[in-house]
């Protein structure tokens, strides 16, 4: 504790002149509010977080090892750029954000101990990170018990709601209705083929498509449904069964390695995605890298984010990652969702004039972000995000061609009554 | 469950899961026989299978990228360079590791298994390092890519033909050089007697290097040819390696005859099922199948006889 307290000690004024002068270059192009009046620490800070009159800790919190590597590299690098351009930009309540990185390696047991590690010795304001649910419900209870602030960046499957979680990406009932919806009307789609990787997202997922297709869609009905286990590397045999059933659509939520598999093969097999429509909610660009663009053209994915998004926010956003990351990367939903979360934090540390848990906690509700890629987002009392539904074609060059978006923000609803 | 469909859709989709078969099973064949020659022959787990095939993969992946860059009009033929390259690489980095590593362990077999169990987390994250953590798409000439129209109905995959053609190319050449060349003699000579075999002059310890080499050589092959079905990234070979050893124990370690039987049964099993019932379940009761077989018969479908 006295190490953190020395700063202060330090001479006060020699230290506001210094940040004075170092900053007067940058003045005219910062808002006011960035460090002009910087609070006091005693007064953002009640509750012995790391914060300092010029820095403040938050921990990023990802797999960099392991098989989720390939998934999570993608939130780290959004996080990071995220953070620098905060800092660029003044900081948050006048401080920097520092951030601390561990490596969850793909592991859920060693997520749990980081995350302990990040709250109880590094005493973050705020953690961005875990990407598999498996990993999220693994550091759930440390997040209640030690009261830190999560800020999850990918979509699941909802039936969660937390005080120290913010969910930036879209929970299943967002990301399944719309897309069903328009599949069904502007493809007059009445039957469906449901395929899965074996856990509990796409079951949870396909559960509330299926109850969306046999109750709210005129007509329509599933004519099959099937799980294979993470990691199948083998389609053909289920690929014949499309061929003899014909669905309209086939609906996929397939992931990782297996994701390549399946459409190499599906592509093998003859059947031609310009024709037959595949509609999936798993595939971003970042997959889509894996798979080849030209295995996968024609296929249309649900989500709430394309990089081709036609948007200032998100060509601002695409160039600065592409500058910081290389001009190869390219940038799916979870990256953008990942990206999203040091912002919201900022803005909600901002309205709650606090770095306290509680007060961000509760000054979460109604956070708006207007310069969010994807648009606009707002988080809701639930602690989701209100965002769009969007619908995009898949393109041989890799990228997204967006067909269609909601009116509308989608209210996020996480435990979706008659869906369960 | 076929009561709404015709007989000619029936007859198409029974031939189209046939082929389906038989490609499951010239795949579990490719996976199976560089282990099956490591294990069968030497009696080393080689737990790094996997990833000694992803290397193959990576090797695919780069020379792809080279023609691509350099030699743009030889690109449609690039694959077979690739497998070509691929069989060095993954040979050569199969006989340094035997070299420094497992010629250290013949006597301690289960050391054999953990230390090629940490070979292979040290080379996912040397892939990782070197490549990225994302997976690598690994782009095809066109001609090997869609289906071919046997009928109208009938469409049978030529990445799939290419692999039943490759298994069988490469089953015919490992079974001659096991079994009519003067190395593959030398071989089964060490195998059946280290010793003696020492005695009448053969180099045992060099004749040990080229084996694991060898089925470290033919995995980097089917590394190379799974570039066509799956996913190339720093940890897809632990996708295929419980299969593997699968085929492998269940035909029996020392027989390569077993081991294509038993890749035989399996893919068959599994792609039946698949068919009837969900691919999760399908697993589950091969698994199980296998289990109850391998509890009556512990030494495989196919074992050397031996007295003991």
């Amino acid at each position: 504790m006295s190490d953190e307290k020395k700063p202060g000690l330090k001479s006060p004024l020699r230290r506001k002149l210094l940040m004075g002068m170092a900053a007067l270059p940058a003045i005219s192009m910062l808002p006011r509010a960035s460090f002009a009046e910087a609070p006091a620490t005693s007064a953002v800070n009640t509750t012995g977080l790391a914060v300092t009159d010029s820095e403040v800790t938050v921990g990023i919190l990802h797999s960099v090892t392991g098989t989720m590597a390939i998934s999570e590299t993608g939130s780290v690098e959004a996080e990071k750029l995220a953070i620098e351009q905060i800092n660029a930009a003044g900081g948050v309540l006048g401080r920097k954000i520092k951030f601390i990185q561990e490596d969850g390696a793909s592991d859920w047991p060693t997520f749990a101990e980081k995350a302990k590690k990040l709250l109880v010795n590094d005493k973050c304001a705020a953690v961005m990170g875990c990407w598999t649910s498996a990993s999220r419900k693994a550091v759930l209870p440390v997040f209640e018990q030690y009261n830190g602030m999560l800020y999850y960046p990918t979509f699941y499957e909802g039936l969660e709601q937390s005080k120290n979680v913010i969910y930036t990406g879209q929970e299943a009932t967002q990301q399944i209705i719309a897309g069903l919806d328009w599949v069904n009307k502007t493809k007059g789609a009445k039957t469906f083929y449901l395929l899965g990787s074996d856990y509990i997202w796409p079951r949870t997922s396909n559960k509330i498509a299926r109850k969306h297709i046999e109750g709210h869609l005129q007509g329509a009905k599933v004519v099959g449904e099937e799980y294979f286990p993470l990691g199948h590397t083998q389609f053909n045999s289920v690929i014949n069964k499309i061929k003899l059933t014909k669905p309209d659509v086939i609906y996929a939520i397939i992931v990782g390695g297996s994701n390549v598999a399946f459409y190499k093969q599906l592509k093998a097999a003859g059947i031609d995605l310009s024709k037959q429509t595949l509609l999936t909610i798993s595939v971003t660009e970042d997959e889509i890298d894996g798979i080849g663009g030209e295995n996968i053209a024609g296929a249309y994915a649900c989500m709430k984010y394309f990089q081709s998004l036609d948007n200032p926010n998100n060509k601002a956003f695409v160039s600065a990652f592409k500058k910081m990351w290389g001009e190869k990367t390219v940038i799916g939903d979870v990256t953008q969702a990942a990206y999203l979360g040091p912002w919201l934090w900022k803005l909600t540390v901002e309205k709650a004039g606090s770095f306290d848990i509680d007060k961000v906690a509760a000054a979460s509700p109604g956070v708006e972000f207007k310069g969010a890629p994807e648009g606009y987002v707002r988080i809701h009392e639930n602690h989701h995000l209100w965002s769009k539904t969007r619908v995009g074609r898949a393109k041989a060059d890799g990228q997204y061609e967006l067909i269609y978006e909601t009116a509308d923000l989608v209210e996020p609803d996480p435990f979706p009554k008659g869906y369960q | 469950m076929f009561g709404d469909y015709s007989l000619s859709d029936l007859g198409a989709i029974f031939a189209m899961q046939g082929f389906a078969g038989l490609i499951l099973f010239s795949v579990y064949v490719l996976m199976a026989l560089g282990l099956a020659i490591i294990f069968g022959q030497m009696g080393v787990i080689n737990m790094a299978h996997g990833e000694f095939m992803i290397l193959g993969a990576y090797v695919t992946w780069m020379t792809s990228s080279a023609f691509q860059q350099y030699l743009p009009a030889l690109f449609p033929g690039y694959f077979f360079v690739a497998m070509s390259l691929a069989f060095v690489a993954s040979g050569a980095l199969g006989m340094l590791v035997e070299w420094a590593l497992i010629r250290h362990l013949y006597k301690r077999p289960l050391d054999t298994l953990l230390a090629t169990w940490g070979l292979s987390l040290i080379l996912q994250q040397a892939y990782r390092s070197v490549f990225g953590a994302r997976e690598v798409g690994v782009e095809l000439p066109e001609w090997m890519m869609g289906s071919w129209q046997a009928t109208d109905a009938i469409q049978i995959p030529i990445n799939g033909m290419f692999v039943m053609g490759l298994t069988v190319l490469i089953t015919i050449v490992v079974a001659y050089v096991l079994f009519w060349s003067r190395w593959g003699r030398q071989v089964r000579a060490v195998v059946q007697n280290r010793v003696m075999a020492g005695a009448v002059g053969i180099n045992t310890e060099k004749v040990d290097r080229y084996t694991f080499g060898l089925g470290c050589g033919i995995a980097g092959i089917a590394g190379s040819a799974f570039t066509m079905i799956g996913s190339t990234g720093p940890t897809a070979g632990q996708l295929y390696i419980v299969d593997t050893f699968l085929v492998v124990v269940f035909g029996g370690a020392a027989s390569l005859v077993g081991t294509i039987a038993s890749a035989f049964t399996i893919s068959q099993a599994q792609s039946t099922m698949e068919f009837f019932l969900s691919g999760s379940m399908a697993k589950v009761l091969t698994l199980l199948a296998i289990v109850a077989i391998l509890m009556m018969r512990p030494q495989g479908l196919f074992a050397l006889k031996v007295r003991k």
